[in-house]
């Protein structure tokens, strides 16, 4: 205890010396750190820690002055008008980039503040294809978006499941529309057939009349775009129906909520899909979970190797630039390209990642099981 | 063909439970002239409480038979609506009687909103797994057509327990009673009956089948949580008005109409539109339904006479 007290004040010292001497860039990470989903926010917290400590232990230069990184992390409750507080606070701190946010529906609104400020934004996990279509400069991620992601979804109904014959349902919210519209397209690009395409509500409980109709049109594979509060309870109905069809559903269905409300109908026919690839098969994937495990004392959750790729995307784009200054490094993160931990990291004109990775899970064994 | 059936029989189970909740909206409407919003709001304590009830016993005697464990739910989950339903017309409309028709309204709204903000407290935001103690597991009575003794069972309670009120309400002392205070407050008081009595058991006798009604709606889709009161609760308004609200039989009728309605729509707009709209619309449909049959029977299928009342 005394030990360790002593080497904390050590790091105090050494911090307070590093204060005197070298230039401070602060850069922001904003994720939920209070709620149901805290523990996935902490993860991305402590993968931009993880780069943030990285890049300082490398003695970075920039304008020939030493730099030290450090990290401000804030908690936006996975709630959208406090991630607009937060990125607000973010900004009067005069941060220079910000790694996040982890939610869709706060990343979106946030990014508006983040551009009007003109600091970079990369996010290590929101997924909507809506927030690299404001127009937006300096808006960015590193993971893959719904459009990529329903593109392998409807390549996997057709071809991995040789579903030549595809029933989409969708819940009419921005989210299982998207996934759902970009299903299709990758279906009828892959020579598939859409035999029946329906749609329900995100509040509703029954779909027995428009399963009714799908099991009519007789489909090898039934794709629900939507949450698993609907998606669980339907799998449910199909079984009842007597529907012997394959059941695929995009990343609000790929959980463990999905498999409880299904109950007895889970079975090797139901599969779903999410943006990344699962840790081991990352190409940096086992050192850096190793790293970050002897770092924080815990194993990665989800995003922290995309909260440390988009950390280090824009500490990369700084040393370019040879220019902590938003308005200078802004070009150099648009060009950057490098070996992350999770792949090769550049973006695409609209600030995409390129090549995005999504992995296909089956339920096996009590759980979703990558492929 | 088999499709058809087999959308009727989705309609009928649906219905069935549209048309409970609907009875308890058209009784209070019937004596009160109050639509009350809040009873959605009773189905959904109805299946929560039940889950409650019976994940705590699963969890003292996990070798009790299901159908046993169903009946304690159910005889948790009725008194606890009926009290609800009790207090909430004893503290919230009756000092609202003879007020405006809007204040009750509006208070009805309020009572809503109040009881699913109490629910989410006790009872968390998440989704919560119903147990399913009626078997799921689907019966193929024709070929083609699969219906699940859980279903089965629901129509034929729905069933029993429409005939059980309308006997109550035509054949017994109460019934007249309820009755009369319908037709006229003051002069059935001058006649003998405690309207506040009456008043006050209408309204926990449409919790006691709105409690039933939560219990096997949950039982059904194996899925209950705060919020679930809203759609049911807003279709059986439907239902009531649909077949004449203030009605009984109408009650019954809308329900069971709205849900084959539904379920037809759903399955067969495309062709009727030739294509032009979707399933999308399908509450859309049952709404112009809706709108046609108070176009030319402004009182519902079944309506009430319309002069008696005011």
């Amino acid at each position: 205890m005394k030990k360790s007290l002593l080497a904390l004040a050590a790091l105090g010292l050494g911090i307070s010396f590093a204060y005197a001497e070298d230039m401070v860039v602060k850069i922001g990470s904003v994720a939920p750190l209070t709620g149901s989903i805290s523990h996935l926010g902490k993860d991305n917290e402590n993968g931009a820690l993880l780069a943030i400590e990285d890049a300082n232990a490398k003695g970075i230069k920039i304008g020939g002055k030493p730099v030290k990184f450090e990290l401000m992390g804030e908690d936006d409750q996975a709630d959208p008008r406090t991630g607009t507080t937060v990125a607000q606070r973010l900004m009067d701190a005069e941060v220079k980039g910000v790694v996040g946010h982890l939610n869709s529906g706060t990343t979106i609104p946030a990014s508006r503040i983040y551009h009007q400020a003109g600091v970079p934004m990369v996010s290590p996990s929101a997924t909507n294809p809506k927030l690299t279509q404001q127009g937006y400069e300096g808006i960015f991620r590193t993971i893959a978006n719904d459009i990529q992601q329903g593109s392998v979804v409807g390549n996997f109904a057709v071809k991995g499941l040789s579903g030549g014959k595809v029933a989409i349902i969708d819940d009419r919210t921005a989210y299982g529309q998207g996934l759902a519209d970009e299903t299709e397209k990758a279906v009828k690009a892959a020579g598939g057939e859409i035999v029946a395409r329906e749609f329900t509500t995100d509040k509703s409980t029954d779909f027995m009349a428009i399963l009714t109709k799908i099991k009519a049109a007789n489909p090898d594979v039934i794709m629900f775009g939507g949450m698993d509060a609907q998606g669980g309870p339907m799998l449910k109905q199909i079984k009842q129906l007597g529907i012997g069809a394959k059941f695929v559903t995009g990343d609000g269905g790929c959980s463990p909520e999905f498999i409880k409300l299904a109950g007895d109908a889970m079975s090797a026919n139901a599969y779903c899909t999410m943006a990344g690839v699962p840790l081991d098969k990352m190409p940096g994937g086992k050192d850096f979970n190793a790293r970050f495990e002897k770092r924080f004392g815990t194993g990665v959750q989800i995003y922290a190797p995309y909260a440390y790729d988009a950390t280090m995307a824009i500490i990369n784009a700084m040393v370019a630039a040879d220019s902590v200054d938003p308005e200078d490094y802004l070009p150099e993160l648009k060009k950057v390209s490098f070996e992350g931990v999770t792949g090769n990291i550049s973006f695409d004109d609209k600030g995409d990642i390129e090549e995005g990775a999504v992995t296909v899970y089956q339920y096996k064994d009590g759980k979703w099981d990558a492929m | 063909m088999e499709t058809l059936l087999q959308q009727i029989l989705n309609g009928l189970v649906v219905g069935s439970v549209y048309a409970l909740v609907a009875l308890g909206y058209t009784m209070v409407y019937g004596i009160l002239g109050l639509i009350n919003f809040a009873h959605g709001e009773v189905l959904m304590i109805g299946a929560l409480s039940a889950l409650t009830t019976i994940s705590s016993l699963i969890g003292v005697a996990p070798d009790l038979p299901p159908l046993l464990l169903l009946a304690a739910g159910l005889l948790v989950a009725i008194p606890t609506c009926m009290t609800v339903a009790f207090l909430m017309e004893r503290l919230a409309y009756r000092r609202l009687r003879g007020a405006p028709r809007l204040a009750p309204l509006i208070t009805a709204i309020g009572v809503s909103f109040l009881l699913q903000t109490l629910a989410m407290i006790v009872w968390g935001r998440n989704y919560h797994t119903f147990p399913q103690l009626i078997s799921t597991t689907p019966l193929q009575p024709i070929d083609g057509v699969f219906i699940s003794p859980v279903q089965i069972s629901i129509i034929l309670v729905s069933a029993l327990l429409m005939f059980a009120l309308v006997t109550l309400v035509n054949r017994t002392r109460l019934g007249r009673a309820m009755r009369a205070t319908a037709e006229n407050h003051r002069v059935a008081s001058l006649m003998g009956v405690d309207v506040n009595r009456i008043i006050a058991l209408t309204f926990v006798l449409g919790a006691a089948l709105a409690a039933v009604a939560g219990v096997m709606f949950a039982s059904n889709y194996g899925i209950a949580h705060y919020a679930m009161g809203f759609m049911p609760g807003l279709k059986a308004f439907t239902a009531a008005v649909l077949g004449g609200i203030g009605n009984l039989a109408g009650a019954m009728l809308g329900g069971i109409v709205l849900g084959l309605v539904e379920a037809v729509g759903a399955g067969y707009i495309e062709d009727f539109t030739f294509g032009f709209l979707n399933s999308s619309y399908q509450d859309i449909f049952a709404f112009v339904i809706l709108g046609a049959v108070l176009i030319f029977r402004p009182t519902g299928l079944l309506g009430e006479r319309v002069s008696d009342r005011a």
